[in-house]
Parts: structure tokens; C-alpha cells; sequence
């Protein structure tokens, strides 16, 4: 019979474990000031290197700005008191199929879109608590003001 | 004007002047000088912005299209767009047939990719296979990610390292030089590490 504790540290350590590379959505590259990854309940903080997943929430504070490059290498950079959303990320290595979904709730966002966008641009979409953005194989900058 | 034209047009102006932008979209120039363009659609409305620094501004409910100077925009968006991570980079290593040696041509090659690593933080390498058209879809898939994983192997042999050394093969979906199905060409042969 496995005693008690042994489950414990085995438990934590699966939930600790990085997830390989191929599943993550992204990998945050630059941090500056305050940033933090919401990621379920928990709070995270980011630091270069560190793997974004599907439904991760980046929150930068007042003096904070990140940079992230998603799988596809869509790149993008977030300034401070921001709030993003990685809602949908799916990218085939292979044949380029995939679609993804970025929302900007609040603070400012500079995007350079990547290779989902450019193999098929109606796959790509940013949003904002008003808007829904589209692209064709762009660069832009975008801010929303609570 | 009639009376009443000018009443309804100071109103108009006060309440554009009172409602705040709450949201704002720019569109930069491109790194290559391709068109690109952003729709962006709000409630019922869309706007197009295809030339560079063209806004479109969210008052209220009305999108208003503008263009942005470059001042304002460095104003704006300055320490945002400062924080961008590094723009990725491909290298294209040939290879000697059927090995994973290096053609001499392609070495000088390896000597770039190892700059840039050496410049780049938080470097992640993409090793992606190419085919020429020799051979069916699936046949020039396997080919090709089999060629990735042995070109990972003889990077690593080299020195060449990176937090994430992910592989893929592409096939034939890539041809560095176009041609029909079915034809032997070297130049397609190839090997492309990306870094990013």
C-alpha cells in the first residue's frame, strides 16, 4: 500500500512539470517590470523562457510590458496595465492548418502576425470587448482604454 | 445656413467631443513593403485600414478611420512596440547525399547560425525538413521530418544548442525553387533551421 505522503509529492511534482514545447502556444521572451500569467487559479510570474498555454491570461502592471512569440511566430508585445488573452491557439507544424484567437481586454498590444496568417488570414483573429479584428499578413498596434 | 442646421451640427460636435476613444487601431508599414491590411469590425460597422499609420478610433458606438502621425504613434505606442520579441531568422543548410555532413558551402552558413544564437536570448531553434518533388505527399513528409531529426542530432554534435530544439518535415509544400511534380532539383533538398 503506497503511504500517504508519497502521493502527495507525486502529485505535486506531475503538476509542476513543464509541458513539452510542441503543446505550448507560445514562449514569453521579455519581461520587463511586473508581469503575471493567470493560468486557471493560479498566479504566476513570468520571467523569459517560460511556455504560454491555451487560455493563459497575461496581466502586466504599471510598470510592467512583455514580449511573447507565439508557435506560429506571430510576435507580440504588451505594454503596461495590460490584460491579454490567449483564448485559441492551434498550429500544425506541418501544414500550416490551425486557427488562433487573441483578446486585448485592457492596456495596448503591437502585433507582427505569423505564419497562420499568412497561410490562411481568415484563421486569425484579435479581439477587443468591442471590436473583432482581421488581418492580412500585418503589422499594428492596438489599445483599449477601460 | 438655416437655424436649426446649425443646432443640430453643434450637437453632433459636443457629443463626439464628450465621448472618449475606448478603443484605437494602427496599422504599421509592413518590414518587406507587402500591402497588408486590419478589418476592424465593431457592432454593425467595419473598417478597412490597408495603408500604413491609418487608424480607426472607437467613440461611442462610431468607428472614425484617420491617419495617425509617426510622432503620435512613437508617443503611443513607443514602449510597447520597444518590448517586441526578436523578429525570427532562417538559416538553409545543405547537406552532402545521404548524410548528415555538411556541404562546404553550407559551413559558413552554421557560422551565422551560431552568431545569432549567440545574440538572441531565450533562443528557440525550429529544424524544418524540405523535399523537391520527387515522390508523393506523405512519402516527402516522412522523408523530410526524418532529415530534421537527423540534422538535430548533428547540431547538437556541433555545439549547436538551445532551449527548445523542436523538428518538423514540410515535404514538398516549400519549394525553394518551383518546378513540376516529379523532378529531381538539389536546391530543394535542403535543410532549414529556424531561429526564433
Amino acid at each position: 500500500m503506497i503511504k500517504p505522503q508519497w502521493l502527495f509529492i507525486v502529485l505535486i511534482t506531475l503538476v509542476g512539470s513543464p509541458a513539452f514545447s510542441a503543446d505550448s502556444a507560445g514562449t514569453i521572451k521579455r519581461v520587463t517590470g511586473l508581469v503575471e500569467v493567470e493560468r486557471g487559479a493560479e498566479k504566476l510570474t513570468a520571467a523569459p523562457g517560460m511556455h504560454l498555454f491555451v487560455n493563459d491570461k497575461v496581466r502586466t502592471g504599471t510598470d510592467g510590458a512583455v514580449g511573447i512569440t507565439l508557435r506560429d511566430e506571430t510576435l507580440l508585445s504588451a505594454g503596461a496595465n495590460s490584460l491579454l488573452s490567449l483564448d485559441k491557439f492551434d498550429f500544425n507544424q506541418t501544414t500550416y492548418e490551425g486557427a488562433m484567437q487573441t483578446s486585448l481586454k485592457k492596456g495596448k498590444l503591437a502585433v507582427a502576425t505569423g505564419k497562420l496568417a499568412k497561410a490562411s488570414p481568415k484563421s486569425v483573429e484579435f479581439h477587443t470587448p468591442n471590436s473583432i479584428l482581421g488581418v492580412r499578413g500585418t503589422e499594428f498596434v492596438m489599445e483599449v482604454n477601460e | 445656413m438655416k437655424g436649426t442646421h446649425v443646432l443640430l451640427l453643434a450637437f453632433v460636435a459636443m457629443f463626439a467631443l464628450s465621448a472618449c476613444v475606448s478603443e484605437r487601431v494602427v496599422l504599421l508599414p509592413s518590414p518587406d513593403g507587402k500591402p497588408s491590411a486590419v478589418v476592424v469590425r465593431s457592432g454593425e460597422t467595419e473598417k478597412v485600414l490597408d495603408q500604413p499609420y491609418e487608424t480607426v478610433k472607437l467613440r461611442g458606438e462610431n468607428q472614425v478611420k484617420d491617419v495617425m502621425d509617426v510622432q503620435e504613434v512613437k508617443e503611443r505606442f513607443g514602449q510597447v512596440i520597444a518590448q517586441m520579441p526578436m523578429r525570427p531568422v532562417s538559416f538553409t543548410l545543405y547537406f552532402l547525399e545521404n548524410s548528415s555532413e555538411l556541404v562546404p558551402e553550407s559551413r559558413k552558413e552554421l557560422d551565422l547560425l551560431r552568431s545569432d544564437l549567440q545574440g538572441r536570448p531565450i533562443a528557440e531553434i525550429l529544424i524544418i525538413g524540405h523535399t523537391d518533388t520527387i515522390g508523393g505527399l506523405q512519402q516527402n513528409d516522412a522523408l523530410s521530418l526524418k532529415r530534421a531529426i537527423a540534422v538535430r542530432e548533428a547540431l547538437k554534435a556541433e555545439g549547436i544548442e538551445a532551449q527548445v530544439m523542436d523538428v518538423a518535415g514540410r515535404g514538398k509544400r516549400e519549394l525553394l525553387i518551383p518546378t513540376k511534380d516529379e523532378v529531381s532539383e538539389a536546391r530543394n533538398r535542403r535543410v532549414e533551421v529556424r531561429v526564433r
